[in-house]
């Protein structure tokens, strides 16, 4: 049975790592190998470990988890020669508020997804991969286990892969519900048995990672756009993008349109086009107010903002990030306090605790936000929230802190009108 | 302790997943994994897994408190979890989570006092595109309107 789609497909799809969704018994290795599977695996083994790389680079491949750092370039960070073995660890954690597409990948292509690491463990001498999955997505680590377990029976895994006398073990990982530990070395910690706590850097992972040892780390789908890049070759991929920003990514359109859903779109794909066309419209006909544009920790963009390409250079142009893909669309209904207050509960909740910045700004700006939506804002609590965000920017080890005050800062610069407006409702109340 | 044989079987498989003297790193997933069996991280859970982690006890204590799915006390037979985060909340979210908490009569990480039944309201559980969500225990349950939750309690009630 075709296994069914959350959403449906839309023609203006660019589909290359989803272009196995929704067939039947996709999550088999058998429907894989029927379909290009491991096809670039055998290609990369006749390959040196630095042509790969080279690939890797060529394709302008950029980090799909968040950051947007060029794949290439960090695999190119891990000492391939070292005399320490070298893990590769491939971060599942997907918690980034608007973000649900690792799970798809994982659903519908688990193979695609083992070649890509079997390709990266080629090109670092790897031979053991640990796959951290959160630990709500209990379904999802039950068919990876199944997918794994699979490849192995079938020589896809464990010793002499496909007889080409490279081994390689994959597990997976349950985290327990944290999403500081979708950060690369706070993962890390966890993976060691830990609270996930981030570490200072450097030494980055590439060089002193799990264990101490050189560690690559990638997101899902950076892994699975791996195969079609050494199959096709880095630019064919890289054409598909903008100069820099390679390929296609997989989209999370969520909030208040017609048909949200995850679509496959090549970098630079018009922003306006994938609200109106790919996810159908406003709902209700309603006006666009705003665009959270990649994940709750991306600076917000009002409506007359996002007439752009969607690719990390433009997205940085205009003071956002393209970040982990999750697009939310706001209607002129969507009450601004009260969605900067959802956000801060957020990040207050999961803050780790390890920097105070982080651990004390993000709980007085909850309670701040809190006060102001339960009607007992002030005048001056308008640039007091403004400050607190900007006095935890850069001054915590990892990005959470940041990723709490950016959001918070544009909504309070772009959305003022929202707070002034409580105020004055406030005024009339008394 | 004693487990079942298909937690046994998993015991094993992550002891041999980590490097040598790395077994540290086991800590996490037998908790998560033994706690579905047990039923909660109990002192005695704590002390048998850092005894075939061979790590200190207070090393296994530690994390349970970081961990939002690790509890100590039981939950009910059926974890309700809304999430409220920002893509549910802009389609009903909150809506949601009232409609359950007025279905079951509890709140947030209570249980009801039969046992069946706790809720939790959480954090993105990774189903934006398809919300609101609920998850109750492992199970996803997407686009979900407070009509289709009633029905959903009433059903795991027989």
């Amino acid at each position: 049975m075709p296994k069914k789609l959350y959403n449906e497909p839309s023609p203006l799809e660019t589909r290359v790592v989803s272009k196995r969704f929704g067939l039947e018994n996709s999550e088999r290795l058998d429907t894989y190998l029927a379909n290009d599977g491991f096809k670039a695996f055998l290609k990369a083994r006749e390959m040196t470990p630095e042509a790969i790389v080279e690939e890797v680079k060529t394709s302008a491949l950029r980090g799909r988890g968040g950051a947007g750092f060029p794949t290439g370039m960090k695999w190119s960070f891990v000492p391939r020669t070292s005399p320490k073995p070298k893990y590769i660890v491939i971060n599942a954690d997907e918690s980034e508020p608007g973000t649900c597409k690792d799970r798809l990948l994982m659903e519908y292509d688990p193979h695609q997804l083992i070649e890509g690491i079997l390709i990266a463990g080629l090109a670092m001498d790897a031979h053991k991969g640990y796959l951290y999955i959160r630990g709500e997505y209990r379904f999802i680590i039950d068919l990876m286990d199944k997918a794994i377990e699979e490849a192995y029976s079938k020589g896809y895994l464990g010793k002499n892969i496909a007889g080409t006398g490279f081994d390689f073990d994959l597990y997976t990982h349950s985290g327990a519900g944290a999403y500081e530990c979708g950060e690369e070395t706070a993962l890390l910690d966890s993976l060691e048995g830990k609270r996930g706590i981030p570490r200072m850097k450097p030494p980055f992972p590439a060089v002193a990672g799990a264990w101490a040892s050189p560690t690559l780390l990638n997101n899902v789908e950076t892994f699975s756009a791996v195969p079609a890049i050494i199959r096709d070759g880095g630019k064919a991929f890289a054409d598909l993008g903008t100069p820099k920003n390679g390929g296609t990514r997989l989209v999370c359109i969520s909030g208040h349109v017609n048909k949200p859903g995850v679509y496959e779109l090549p970098l630079g794909f018009p922003m306006m086009k994938a609200i109106n066309e790919v996810a159908g419209g406003m709902r209700g006909g309603k006006k666009l107010k705003a665009v959270v544009p990649g994940g709750s920790s991306c600076p917000i963009l009002k409506a007359d903002e996002c007439d752009l390409p969607m690719d990390y250079d433009t997205l940085a142009k205009v003071g956002s990030m393209l970040g982990s893909g999750g697009m939310v669309i706001l209607d002129e209904d969507t009450d601004m306090v009260r969605f900067a207050l959802r956000i801060m509960r957020f990040y207050a909740h999961e803050s780790c605790g390890w920097c105070i910045p982080c651990r004390e700004g993000t709980t007085w700006l909850r309670k701040i936000l809190q006060r102001f939506d339960d009607g007992g804002g002030r005048k001056e609590d308008i640039p007091l929230i403004g400050e607190l965000s900007k006095n935890m920017l850069g001054r915590t080890f990892c990005a959470l802190g940041d990723a709490a005050a950016m959001p918070t800062q544009s909504i309070i610069q772009k959305f003022s009108e929202d707070f002034e407006k409580r105020l004055a409702q406030e005024a009339v109340a008394v | 302790m004693t487990f079942s044989p298909e937690l046994e079987k998993r015991f094993a498989k992550l002891l041999q997943s980590y490097p040598e003297g790395r077994q540290r790193s086991a800590v996490v997933p037998m908790l998560i994994y033994a706690q579905d069996e047990v039923g909660a991280c109990t002192p005695e859970l704590i002390a048998e897994v850092a005894k075939r982690c061979s790590v200190d006890p207070l090393q296994v204590d530690e994390v349970i408190g970081y961990y939002s799915m690790l509890h100590r006390k039981p939950q009910g037979k059926y974890h309700v979890q809304v999430c409220t985060n920002i893509s549910c909340m802009l389609v009903g979210g909150e809506e949601l989570y009232e409609q359950a908490k007025k279905k079951l009569g509890i709140g947030h990480k209570e249980t009801t006092a039969d046992g069946q039944f706790s809720l939790e309201e959480v954090e993105c559980m990774g189903a934006c595109s398809w919300a609101p969500t609920v998850e109750i225990n492992y199970d996803y349950h997407h686009n979900v309107t407070p009509a289709q939750l009633d029905a959903l309690i009433e059903g795991l009630k027989k």
